[in-house]
């Protein structure tokens, strides 16, 4: 195959992943998009096996099986509810792959630089690693820590600002050594130390960050494996690496930015760590009730509410999917709706562990996805709602985001139910989000609230319909 | 040069295309920009034809590895929409 050809399935592979993106703007075009980026994987892997590779042809099948494989496998098994980790866990693929390259890119004595050309090509090996071993650490820990086998908590060690600083410092200072040694045919060493340096980075950075803040980690470290993706393509010279490289590392930089909006904090402060569990004085400062104060009800009551309302809100979280009530909540839709009530779902842009979780969520249970709106869509609609339903949200309903000026949430953003005639909030019992926040909500005249497991409750109310 | 103005076309591509997709798919968005990601797979096959035994083995790992990342990143999408063609369905 000759080198044109293949930059001519290149190219057609381009276009393939850029449709792919397009055809994620409306539900009925993302199905075709999805086989659009099948198809363009096929033929850039195409193109490169039978035009670049002309050896070792048993090895490199054997791998693509196996990986195959166990990428398959482990698709078909997860759980909606696991997608969070699974997305973190691979990402951490990708960077760690990107490592291997640039190690492999460095080793590889074939292609000859000189000069100029030299240094460029050391700097961008040097950022590939540099930048994929980052992803893998930081995916990993981001994965432990969404699957809940290590703490959500920050970890804030003292002077961490410092401690990051240094790993900083002593990146750029590697990256002179490394120039310098590999001038000299050397800078293995520096090469492994710096991936060391990246390493650490990746996991002190993510270990600082508290679990509600997530979505933001998640998307960031998206974003990351396309940079890392993109580094690669620059030192070996490959436009296709390149442009798919950039494309995803600034979809994750949209879903980050996205996310912190909608949390109204800078992307630096979340990145800092920190925040998103009990940090610090949000705890016991805002603690302004007890259960004494909230108006408990119970499942038949609310069902009588539900039967005589004209138009219902459910509003999602975290919780919803803790509890794995998504099924519950669609028949408890599905009947509402059968007796000629307007349900609605109401999602907020960080509901949940990732970006869309709660879509997903909800997808899996069936509910049509004419009737999920976006926090900015229903928003205004709340004063005309008779009943809300909050199944395991917390912060994201919260008005103290709005009423209280030194809340560690205040300005974010929040949906309103408070607004309209009655807002039913489902709870395991009186604990605290994982801001750390007392919730006002739950004190107000109009709440009412339903403890228990968000699907035994929900159950239970279906009963009574 | 010319691979710059490549990466800085492409991120603008990137940027005007990504903003348009709906809040709802942004998870498939984020699994699918995952499977794409293990474009670094051609990066790996470059290598592979490697004579050097070590380079040779990283590639195959690295291989390995970014295959996982395709077929998973690709099927759970699949998974996804398999439920949420719904519209109108209850």
């Amino acid at each position: 195959m000759s080198e044109g050809m293949i930059t001519m399935a290149y190219v057609l592979a381009t276009i393939l992943f850029i449709l792919t993106l397009g055809g994620l703007s409306h539900q009925e075009t993302s199905r075709r998009g999805n086989y659009f980026g099948m198809t363009g994987m096929a033929i850039a892997l195409l193109a490169t096996i039978i035009g670049i590779v002309t050896d070792n042809y048993a090895l490199m099948f054997g791998c693509i099986l196996v990986g195959g494989a166990i990428g398959f496998t482990l698709a078909k098994k997860i759980e909606m509810t696991q997608m969070p980790e699974l997305v973190a866990i691979l990402h951490s693929l990708v960077g760690l792959a990107a490592v291997l390259v640039g190690f492999g890119t460095f080793l590889d004595h074939d292609t000859v630089f000189t000069g100029i050309e030299l240094t460029i090509h050391n700097v961008e090996i040097y950022l590939g690693v540099l930048i994929g071993a980052l992803t893998f650490s930081g995916s990993v820990v981001a994965y432990l820590k969404l699957s809940a086998k290590i703490s959500g908590a920050p970890l804030m060690l003292p002077g961490r600002h410092f401690l990051n600083l240094i790993l900083l410092l002593a990146a750029i200072g590697y990256l002179l050594a490394f120039l310098g040694a590999a001038e000299a045919g050397n800078g293995m060493q520096q090469l492994m130390i710096v991936t060391v340096i990246a390493l650490l980075f990746g996991i002190h950075m993510v270990m600082a960050i508290g679990g509600a803040d997530m979505p933001v980690v998640v998307s960031m470290l998206n974003s990351y494996s396309g940079w890392a993706a993109a580094a690669t393509g620059f030192m070996l010279g490959n436009d296709l690496l390149i442009v798919v490289g950039a494309l995803v590392g600034s979809s994750g930089a949209i879903l980050s930015y996205i996310m912190c909006r909608a949390m109204n904090r800078k992307f630096l402060s979340v990145i800092a760590g920190g925040f998103g569990s009990t940090g610090g004085s949000g705890g016991s400062a805002q603690a302004s009730g007890s259960e004494a104060d909230v108006q408990p009800i119970d499942a038949e009551s609310v069902a009588n509410l539900l039967l005589a309302a004209d138009k219902v809100m459910i509003l999602p979280g975290y919780g919803m999917a803790v509890a794995q009530a998504q099924h519950s909540v669609f028949e408890l839709s599905r009947k509402l709706r059968d007796q000629g009530v307007d349900v609605g779902f109401g999602i907020h842009p960080v509901a949940g562990r990732m970006p869309g979780h709660m879509n997903v969520l909800l997808a899996e249970a069936r509910v049509p996805y004419d009737i999920v709106f976006e926090m900015d869509e229903i928003n205004k609609d709340f004063p005309k709602v008779d009943v809300s339903i909050v199944i395991g949200a917390n912060d994201i309903v919260n008005p103290a985001a709005q009423e209280v000026p030194d809340s560690p949430i205040a300005g974010m953003p929040v949906l309103e139910p408070w607004l309209g005639k009655t807002t039913i909030v489902l709870k395991r019992s009186m604990a605290s989000g994982y801001a750390g926040v007392d919730n006002p909500l739950f004190y107000k005249e109009n709440t009412r609230m339903l403890f228990g497991d968000a699907k035994g409750s929900i159950d239970e109310i279906l009963k009574y319909l | 040069m010319g691979h710059f103005t490549v990466f800085v076309l492409a991120c603008f591509v990137g940027y005007m295309v990504v903003w348009n997709v709906t809040p709802s798919l942004h998870t498939p968005l984020m699994s699918v920009t995952n499977a794409v990601s293990s474009i670094v797979i051609i990066g790996a096959l470059l290598q592979i034809s490697s004579p050097d035994d070590l380079n040779r083995y990283l590639a195959a790992f690295a291989i390995l590895i970014t295959s996982i990342n395709i077929f998973g990143g690709f099927a759970v999408p699949s998974a996804c929409w398999l439920c949420s063609v719904n519209k109108g369905e209850q």
